[in-house]
């Protein structure tokens, strides 16, 4: 376009901007105005930030009535990235024919990126809104079945959340 | 010799043979389900449909035999159409479980769809639902919702396996695959049909989501099973064999196994009894030890006998660097001329396939090697008489139990020093001075030699605690490659356990004998020198598909079968 090659003059400096002060005042004007809006600030760890189904925190396992959906497929394992999710799939005579006998997560290794929930077949592995990761060992971080599993009926608004928006 | 062309190269074209043939001969991939080269044609999945000049519809490649100047396109516009037709029809009643399904990752099915098929279907009812789970007999359980009906298995079980109990029943999209009334699928090779299945129908109740096809690695290997030597695939995970599948061998066991060698040959390698350190009697207790002091204990007990007083047992379980070594130290260095090994042949257990009744991998590479009766007829039967009244008083064992048979373990009572190559605590050991823990034919490299006198090579696929799968040259899966410390999926048990040629060599040094072996292609470098009938022979020439060794008294080796 022959506009690129045209040399853009900005204009000069007026006289009230070259003395600064009018713009101070404006700048203190804006402060002023919010104090005395809504804070948002959250007072951090004795107030705690409630994240909306968007949020993506540490992923959860979702059972219904006590059966976990995952099949143990593995696509969640091989899909991620930092190789946090160790799967062992074993027989079960329900339908699905199998379930995960051992599934953890090292929440070290986890980047939260959430691509195991992309891939599941299941929708049996989703991003949680827990934000709250702290370990005193890194045995600690592993977090196995037990700590990984979630009712649907817990996990609805992120459920809703998928559905909609995937 | 009459010529065909295919997709604009020429080939000559014996009589008789078919398009496929001819095609897979020359490395074109013309995709088909149903077709195997080893079995009879059924030309029944229609995925093999290729275009012929002159021809007016489109033509089966698996049964279309060639004729002298035939023009052949494998992959004109017809051609695919037909085959996104075929891929459409073949996806209109398959189950969507690739997830759950253990074929995922290596089916047929699958890849084609990825290759062959425009990835969308315009069949909206639904699908016809079938039994799953079912067993067709003690090995192998079919889902036959994911059965494509191309009737591979069918065919094996008639043709090769000899026991025709396959069928398929009911007609068109209903067609089940079943067993005959009151029979299974249960001869000796009836998991050969979870290869040759194209799809996930066919699974083995053993590896039966064990682990998904990506998450392992793949060694090559050979069963230990038998005389035979079937080539063979060890799949391992966190450095555990999940798996073995037969590798093609046309010269040794075609595309085939058979049950037993997939089954029982393996377990021992993963079992949690298997011996982790050396051990030591103290006391009456076999103690575990390091293995500085095991081999010291071992030389200067053994140096406490006389020559003709030590007798040691070479085994067809161990490769031709363990026998040779074994021999070569208990000859050259100890000085005894007793030396030999304990065979282990099933009389009647042996077919016209596969099966031998010798159920060792290697004893004739051990007999070749020089484990065999010394010059004044110093054989099994005369060292056993001797522990028996008491004149050998020292035997050293490669590892084979032994005294599993009566005979053997009545005498070995008698002994004062008993050394033992082993895997795990048998009842050799229960009568043993000393215990080496030996590393099996899945840890390390080394040569069997088979029945048909082919030297076959096997390649270590599980780590032991002395090595490292990146550092020594393993197969790794991408868990292996990504593992830290500190994953637990990573590492898995490793044994400290080394190959018998190692604690030989070790014990020799011990002895005030420079044995300066590094590898076992070392040692294999000298049998090549020292024995006439491997003389050639490297392990780059032995190579994935084996070599022939040459007859006994010549020295030329024969020519790669
Ligand atoms: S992808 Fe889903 S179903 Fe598959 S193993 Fe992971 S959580 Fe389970
Ligand atoms: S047979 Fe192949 S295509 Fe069918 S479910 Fe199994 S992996 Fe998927
Ligand atoms: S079970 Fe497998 S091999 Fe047998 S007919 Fe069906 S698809 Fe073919
Ligand atoms: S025939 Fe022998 S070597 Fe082959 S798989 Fe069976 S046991 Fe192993």
């Amino acid at each position: 376009m022959s506009s690129n090659d045209k040399m853009i003059r900005t204009k000069d400096l007026t006289f009230l901007e070259k003395i600064y002060l009018p713009e101070i005042v404006k700048g203190l004007f804006l402060t002023v105005r919010q104090m005395f809006k809504p804070k948002v600030t959250v007072q951090y760890p004795e107030e705690r930030f409630e994240p909306p189904a968007q949020f993506r925190g540490r992923p959860v396992l979702v059972h219904e009535n006590g059966v976990e959906r995952c099949v143990a497929c593995g696509l969640c394992s091989r899909v991620c990235p930092a190789l946090a999710i160790e799967v062992q799939a074993a027989e079960t005579p329900l339908d699905k024919e199998r379930y995960p006998e051992k599934f953890e997560i090292n929440m070290i290794r986890c980047i939260f990126c959430g691509f195991c929930e992309e891939v599941c077949p299941e929708e049996a592995i989703i991003m949680s809104n827990e934000y709250l990761l702290v370990f005193q060992s890194q045995e600690e971080a592993v977090f196995g079945k037990d700590k990984l599993l979630k009712s649907a009926e817990e996990m609805r608004p992120r459920l809703e959340f998928l559905r909609d928006h995937r | 010799m009459p010529k065909v062309t295919i997709d604009g190269r020429t080939f000559d074209a014996p009589a008789g043979r078919t398009i496929i043939d001819i095609a897979a001969q020359n490395g074109i991939e013309i995709p088909h389900f149903c077709w195997h080269p080893k079995l009879t044609p059924a030309g029944n999945c229609r995925m093999c449909l290729v275009e012929v000049e002159k021809m007016p519809k489109l033509a089966i490649a698996c049964m279309t035999t060639v004729a002298d100047g035939m023009v052949v396109q494998t992959a004109s516009e017809k051609v695919l159409n037909a085959r996104h037709a075929v891929m459409e029809f073949l996806l209109i009643n398959h189950p969507l479980d690739c997830p759950i399904c253990d074929e995922a990752g290596e089916c047929k099915l699958q890849d084609y769809a990825y290759k062959y098929s425009i990835g969308e279907s315009r069949f909206e009812e639904d699908k016809v639902h079938k039994p799953k789970r079912v067993e067709l007999g003690p090995n192998v359980l079919l889902d036959v919702e994911r059965c494509i009906m191309c009737s591979r298995c069918v065919r094996f079980s008639d043709e090769i396996a000899h026991q025709p109990v396959l069928t398929f029943t009911q007609r068109g999209t209903h067609v089940v695959l079943t067993t005959f009334p009151d029979t299974q699928l249960d001869n000796r090779y009836s998991m050969n049909v979870i290869e040759l299945c194209p799809v996930g129908a066919l699974t083995s109740r053993d590896f039966r989501f064990k682990a998904r096809v990506w998450e392992m690695s793949s060694t090559d290997s050979v069963c230990t099973g038998c005389a035979r030597g079937c080539n063979t695939n060890v799949w391992v995970r966190n450095n555990e064999i999940l798996r073995l599948t037969p590798r093609h061998n046309e010269e040794v066991n075609s595309y085939w196994m058979c049950d037993d060698g997939r089954l029982k040959t393996f377990k021992h390698v993963n079992a949690a009894e298997r011996l982790s350190a050396p051990l030591v009697r103290k006391e009456g207790q076999l103690m575990e030890t390091g293995w500085d002091e095991a081999i010291a204990k071992a030389v200067s007990e053994l140096r406490l006998f006389r020559k003709n007083e030590i007798a040691a047992l070479g085994s067809g379980f161990s490769s031709n660097e363990d026998n040779y070594l074994l021999q070569k130290f208990f000859r050259e260095t100890v000085g005894t001329r007793l030396v030999d090994l304990v065979e282990h042949v099933v009389e009647g257990d042996q077919d016209d396939l596969l099966i031998r009744a010798d159920k060792t991998p290697n004893t004739t590479g051990a007999r070749e090697v020089g484990v065999r009766p010394g010059p004044a007829g110093e054989d099994l039967a005369s060292i056993l008489q001797g522990v028996r009244d008491g004149s050998i008083k020292a035997l050293y064992v490669l590892e084979d139990d032994i005294a599993a048979d009566p005979a053997v373990r009545e005498v070995l009572g008698n002994l004062e020093l008993l050394i033992v190559h082993a895997h795990q605590r048998n009842a050799t050991t229960e009568f043993a001075d000393i215990v080496f823990a030996a590393s099996t034919f899945a840890e390390r490299n080394g040569t069997f030699v088979n029945f048909q006198r082919h030297v076959q090579r096997f390649r270590p696929a599980v780590a032991t605690q002395e090595q490292d799968r990146a550092l020594d040259g393993f197969n790794m899966s991408r868990w292996d490659k990504f593992a830290a410390h500190n994953d637990r999926w990573g590492r898995g048990s490793r044994r400290d356990a080394r190959p018998s040629w190692r604690i030989l060599a070790a014990l020799a040094v011990v002895y005030g004998v420079k044995y300066r072996y590094q590898t076992a292609e070392d040692v294999f470098r000298e049998i090549t020198e020292r024995v006439p009938t491997f003389k050639g022979m490297s392990y780059l020439a032995v190579g994935s598909r084996g070599r022939t060794l040459a007859a006994a008294g010549t020295t030329a080796p024969a020519p790669v079968a």
